[in-house]
């Protein structure tokens, strides 16, 4: 929670948070699940502001009692054991917000996602940022960031991972890249500049994802 | 004396009796009913147009008795106590609270115990079996007759559980949430297996005498023996370990006595004796009866089918160490209901005392059951 908070600081400095963006990405009126919801307050933003119909999962219960306030249908569950009470395609996007480092099994939770949703949007941390690299190289130290503000010992991402590598395991998931946004600075850029320094400028991916033989976004 | 600032105090049961021979309580098995009575308690005021109603469904040996004290010097408040009155889960401060005993048990509604109008003598097993859905439509008059259009909420644990399910299924347009805790949409093999041996516990008993037994003793032993057995799959492995463990009851050392041994082996005794005080053993056979019958996809047809006709917003609760009624047979009515694009929430709790946690650990069902009202409170069903 402590660690929430602190990272919840850092982004409430941008602009434009990760949660804007997510926000902006999604049509209104769409089916959305999101995996990791944990108070479910993204969730019930997308209410608000974009109608969805929406529901929660996190392995919280406690903390889904703030989305069960709101009026919103949650789900206690534990992604890493997969979502077998979710159909096919029952969902138009599927949210993996900052959730994919912290799995234990992310190659299962992408392939549920995106079993269950049609456009898969995930977000994480950049463990290529050139600051956490040049922290490693200089400082010799387990890198961390204002993105990243834990200890080797305590931080809850296991998966360290880089936009590169995310790229790599779409291919090999077979999923379509449908839109990269990059958290650079303060700034979310899109731009095909930004693609290709993106892996060493960006503190935050996020990209959105489709299965091969899905239709446009 | 004393009465706790969240309790709803002194409360008093009331009665209604319905079902006169022109309009008699059809049951499921074609048999009808009639006089019927309910006896009920109610807590909390309703509101003008009595949109605040909740009706709490008991459990197998409960009753209407959930909340508050009969008299002054009552040391035992209602079975839910914890969670009803002003502030509570179910807030009486805001919500008009209704429970009502079950038909076929003995706490006052028509049940086994009941004088036959046909002969004068207790039905004892001439009353006919009942089903869950018997239960809830005795309710559905009790409702009815409190003048209440729309239940807010249907909530209950374990058999009441099953009754919040069917009132959902079967007055789909009168529920506007449920919340249905440690139950499922059917009885398992196991526990139908558990509850045939507490039944010929008691039938075995030569006292039950054919269950016209209500001028003599009645049938104690077997179902003191029924309870313990069943007493025993209500609390986890765990629980019964961290309570009892292999501690003896009365030496530090064995006494190679037949009896008693065991402080668990005394302690069952004393649960099944306390049990034979409050409960009739011919209730305890209908009534476990009813919950064997009970099967959604029997009555309603598939699962997924049977729950998309409902319209109400639910919210499905197990506990973690519950082995009677699993994590998974939530699950079950959960997944039919997302699949079905239902309004559906799911959480588990984590606790050692298995199926009896929706009594005992109420911390957090309190957060959660608050939660899920407030949230029923603004929103209405997302798809009809």
């Amino acid at each position: 929670m402590q660690h929430d908070r602190q990272r919840v600081n850092y982004v409430n400095t941008l602009t434009q948070t990760d949660w804007d963006m997510i926000t902006s990405i999604i049509p209104e009126g769409s089916r959305v699940l999101d995996l990791g919801c944990g108070d479910c307050a993204l969730l019930g933003e997308l209410v608000t502001r974009k109608k969805v119909r929406g529901r929660g999962v996190d392995i919280d219960g406690l903390r889904l009692v703030d989305g069960m306030a709101l009026g919103l249908p949650v789900y206690q569950g534990d992604l890493d054991d997969g979502l077998a009470d979710f159909a096919d395609d029952a969902y138009d996007y599927v949210i993996l917000n900052q959730t994919l480092q912290v799995v234990k099994h992310p190659q299962i939770v992408l392939r549920e996602m995106m079993r269950i949703g049609r456009f898969g949007i995930v977000g994480f941390p950049n463990f290529g940022h050139w600051s956490l690299r040049t922290g490693l190289f200089f400082g010799g130290r387990a890198p961390k960031s204002p993105a990243l503000p834990f200890e080797w010992y305590n931080t809850p991402n296991i998966r360290v991972l880089t936009i590169r590598d995310f790229r790599a395991f779409c291919r090999e998931e077979n999923l379509r890249i449908v839109a990269e946004h990059y958290l650079i600075l303060n700034q979310w850029r899109r731009h095909f500049l930004a693609r290709h320094s993106a892996n060493l400028m960006a503190h935050i991916g996020l990209f959105v994802v489709a299965r091969n033989d899905e239709g446009q976004h | 004396m004393f009465i706790e600032r969240h309790s709803v105090g002194l409360v008093d049961s009331q009665s209604y009796v319905f079902g006169s021979p022109e309009d008699p309580l059809v049951l499921d098995s074609g048999h009808t009913l009639g006089p019927v009575e309910l006896v009920y308690e109610t807590y909390g005021t309703p509101n003008e147009a009595r949109t605040n109603a909740i009706l709490i469904c008991h459990a197998l040996s409960g009753d209407a008795h959930a909340a508050g004290i009969h008299d002054p010097h009552d040391k035992r408040v209602g079975w839910w106590d914890v969670m009803i009155g002003p502030g509570k889960a179910f807030d009486t401060e805001r919500y008009w609270v209704i429970c009502a005993n079950v038909i076929g048990g003995c706490k006052g509604s028509s049940g086994p115990r009941t004088t036959n109008p046909a002969t004068g003598r207790p039905y004892g097993s001439d009353f006919p079996l009942i089903t869950i859905g018997d239960m809830v439509e005795a309710q559905k008059r009790l409702v009815a007759h409190l003048g209440i259009e729309r239940l807010f909420c249907v909530v209950g644990g374990s058999m009441g559980g099953f009754q919040a399910l069917e009132w959902s299924l079967r007055y789909p347009d009168q529920v506007h949430s449920v919340i249905c805790i440690a139950a499922g949409a059917q009885l398992s093999t196991q526990a139908i297996a558990f509850n045939a041996v507490g039944r010929h516990a008691i039938t075995s008993d030569p006292d039950w005498q054919g269950g016209h037994y209500y001028d003599t003793g009645g049938p104690v032993r077997g179902l003191a023996i029924a309870r313990m057995v069943a007493h025993i799959t209500y609390l986890s492995e765990m629980a019964l370990n961290d309570k009892f463990g292999r501690r003896l009851q009365s030496a530090d050392r064995l006494s190679y006595d037949i009896h008693n041994e065991f402080a668990v082996e005394s302690y069952l005794n004393y649960q099944g004796t306390r049990f034979t005080e409050r409960f009739d053993a011919n209730s305890y056979i209908y009534i476990t009866k009813a919950m064997d019958y009970f099967d959604i996809r029997r009555t309603y047809g598939p699962l997924k089918d049977a729950l998309a006709a409902t319209t109400a917003r639910f919210l499905v609760v197990s506990y973690s160490s519950d082995w009677l009624f699993p994590k998974i047979q939530s699950q079950e009515i959960v997944r039919a209901m997302i699949a079905g694009d239902r309004d559906v929430s799911f959480v588990e709790i984590d606790s050692p005392h298995g199926h009896d946690a929706f009594l005992i650990d109420t911390d957090r069902l309190t957060r959660i059951t608050s939660a899920f009202l407030d949230g029923s409170q603004r929103s209405k069903p997302f798809a009809t």
